[in-house]
């Protein structure tokens, strides 16, 4: 489908090229990046204009890049039955910024929202039912950030005494280890694990 | 008499409900009988499988695509592949290509032998799911056989398939066929004109065509409304375009045409296995892509070959890099369209993996389909959008 690619871009950009920030094609796929303010209204163009017709929304989720200065990125994916087209939109946010939500353009939006809240703290604006879906009841946090721990922050187990689940923070039997995989010989730090030792033998040595 | 005020009643279904289909906590809220509103409960089976993806290397994330919808396991792992081999664009040889329709199909089948005959359970019926979870034994042995497990198969990997049949697995497949078609009958003589069954399906949470595509529907609930949307047909990929094979599609879009279709499609499924294992007979040659950075060496070359050796270990620990990029892959699952949108940052474990998963549309529109039903017909509704917790709850 590349050249329906290359159309479907052009036409978007000049429709609603005000709105749009970059549309890049890239693995066959199109993306268009456009302006937080502005999403609702290219999703309603994209559902309703008959070169387009995205009438069904496959899925909304969050992206989390802490380095960047609007660390969220919220993607859309739209499909089109009638064009055979997928398109992929996007837009940038941070943790009190919200996003339109655009549960009126498209219910499914609903829960895909939800879960984007609840994953990563994204708000959206004017969503009827902005709740936690995928976490425990109380859950404190939102886990898929990526300065969320792997292994949470507490942990359950069923008290005997108190006839309840309890809730502790976490305790791992030995340190949680993230191997970058690394190749010294590639990058890195250049500084392994054992090094510091090295230099202290050699220090006593003398 | 005195004026009470009339409250409506507060149901909770599940989440140890049988006809919850696993760990659903359902809220109802009930006018006399009739579901006033419904609010499902989800994620108590979270198992925060994108973040565990996000910590391990591509081959370690492979095994957690099965665990999704652990009905037809193998299907998970083809959208995860396909996403990865866009990345690294990989060319599956074309034996690896049938092998996973093969696969797939067979995990259609499972899916719906499960589906069908449950949902039969839950609204009064017990023959059924004793007929097909007779067949579903079969064809886990021959998921057994090819990958070593009946259920978590962890059989695909990119570029192709873990490692060729067996001897003599095909002619079983083969062997499979026939009979089974038979049996997809005897399930329709019990079911298809039943009185009971009927009165409990037909006309029950009919959707129309737009409020399918606007819910975010897929796979049978989509084709139940009426439209012949296919992604082995629309969009295929591996090498669904040569085969030959129909998409039923439902006139009436209630629970009793979704149940016809699904038997309609373990047909066409049975169909693609006897094409499928008819092109295996003939195409000889490399299961998996060979060379390049995903190819796995040989068994016979690990053990005698200081290269392989290093390449085994370096390939089981450190991986391999995926170059930077996004992509979103999807493939028609049993279920619907199972999609994965993978990030990578160019190292070897996946910046993000989305996985979209069919059921999760399907669940959130229970409220839009369930309103205004009786409360028995909620586990018909149940039955029919096919939810499997495994893959909803992640």
């Amino acid at each position: 489908m590349p050249e329906t690619n290359n159309e479907l871009a052009i036409y978007l950009n000049d429709s609603m090229g005000v709105h749009i920030v970059e549309s890049r094609i890239a693995f066959g796929e199109l993306t268009l990046l456009v302006k937080r303010d502005s999403v609702l209204e290219i999703l309603k163009f994209l559902r309703d204009d008959p070169r387009t017709l995205f009438s069904c929304l496959i899925d909304v989720c969050g992206v989390d890049y802490p380095g960047r200065a609007e660390r969220f990125e919220v993607v859309y994916h739209l499909l089109s039955p009638t064009q055979n087209e997928r398109i992929r939109i996007k837009v940038t946010t941070d943790e009190t910024t919200p996003v339109g939500s655009c549960v009126d353009l498209f219910p499914a939006a609903n829960w895909f929202e939800r879960e984007a809240y609840d994953m990563y703290g994204i708000l959206f604006d004017k969503h009827p039912d902005l709740r936690r879906i995928l976490t425990d009841y109380g859950f404190v946090g939102h886990p898929l950030r990526k300065d969320f721990p792997l292994t949470g922050y507490v942990e359950v187990r069923y008290d005997d005494e108190l006839k309840r689940v309890v809730y502790e923070p976490v305790k791992l039997a030995q340190a949680f280890r993230r191997f970058d995989d690394v190749s010294p010989w590639e990058g890195g730090s250049g500084v392994l694990p054992g090094d510091e030792k090295a230099s202290i033998d050699e220090d006593a040595d003398r | 008499m005195s004026e009470n005020e009339i409250r409506n009643f507060m149901l909770n279904f599940g989440p140890q409900h049988p006809s919850a289909h696993g760990v659903l906590r359902l809220v109802l809220e009930l006018d006399g009988e009739l579901v006033e509103r419904a609010d499902p409960h989800i994620g108590l089976l979270h198992r925060g499988t994108e973040k565990l993806i996000e910590h391990k290397t591509y081959m370690q994330a492979v095994p957690y695509f099965d665990r999704l919808d652990y009905v037809a396991p193998m299907n998970q792992e083809h959208a995860f592949c396909l996403a990865a081999e866009k990345l690294l664009e990989l060319e599956v040889p074309r034996r690896g290509q049938i092998i996973r329709v093969l696969y797939c199909e067979i995990g259609r089948i499972l899916n719906h032998l499960l589906n069908v005959t449950s949902m039969a359970l839950d609204i009064g019926a017990l023959t059924p799911p004793l007929w097909g979870f007779e067949e579903r034994e079969k064809l886990m042995i021959f998921y057994e056989r090819a990958s070593g497990a009946r259920l978590h198969a962890n059989y695909f990997r990119f570029g192709g398939v873990h490692q060729d049949l067996p001897d003599k697995l095909v002619e079983d497949i083969i062997a499979f066929c026939a009979p089974f078609l038979k049996v997809c009958d005897d399930i329709e003589t019990l079911l298809t004109n039943n009185r009971i069954f009927k009165q409990r399906n037909v006309d029950i949470s009919v959707v129309s065509l737009d409020d399918a595509l606007a819910h975010g529907f897929s796979g049978v609930m989509l084709r139940g409304a009426g439209a012949p949307w296919d992604l082995r047909k629309s969009q295929p990929y591996e090498c669904y375009a040569e085969l030959d094979f129909d998409v039923p599609v439902g006139k009436n879009s209630d629970c009793y045409d979704r149940y016809l279709i699904r038997m309609e499609e373990m047909r066409q499924s049975t169909k693609i296995i006897l094409q499928c294992c008819e092109l295996l007979g003939t195409e000889k040659g490399p299961v998996s892509a060979v060379g390049g950075r995903t190819a796995m060496p040989s068994r016979r070359d690990m053990k005698q070959n200081m290269e392989s050796l290093i390449n085994h270990f370096k390939m089981h620990t450190e991986g391999f890099k995926v170059p930077a990029g996004e992509v979103y892959a999807a493939v028609e699952a049993p279920k619907g369209e199972f999609g994965v949108y993978l990030v990578s940052d160019g190292s070897n474990k996946p910046y993000r993996c989305k996985i979209r998963a069919p059921g999760y549309a399907h669940l959130a529109a229970m409220e839009f389909l369930s309103k205004g039903h009786m409360l028995a017909d909620v586990a018909a509704i149940i039955g029919t959008l096919d939810v499997v917790f495994g893959e909803i709850d992640r």
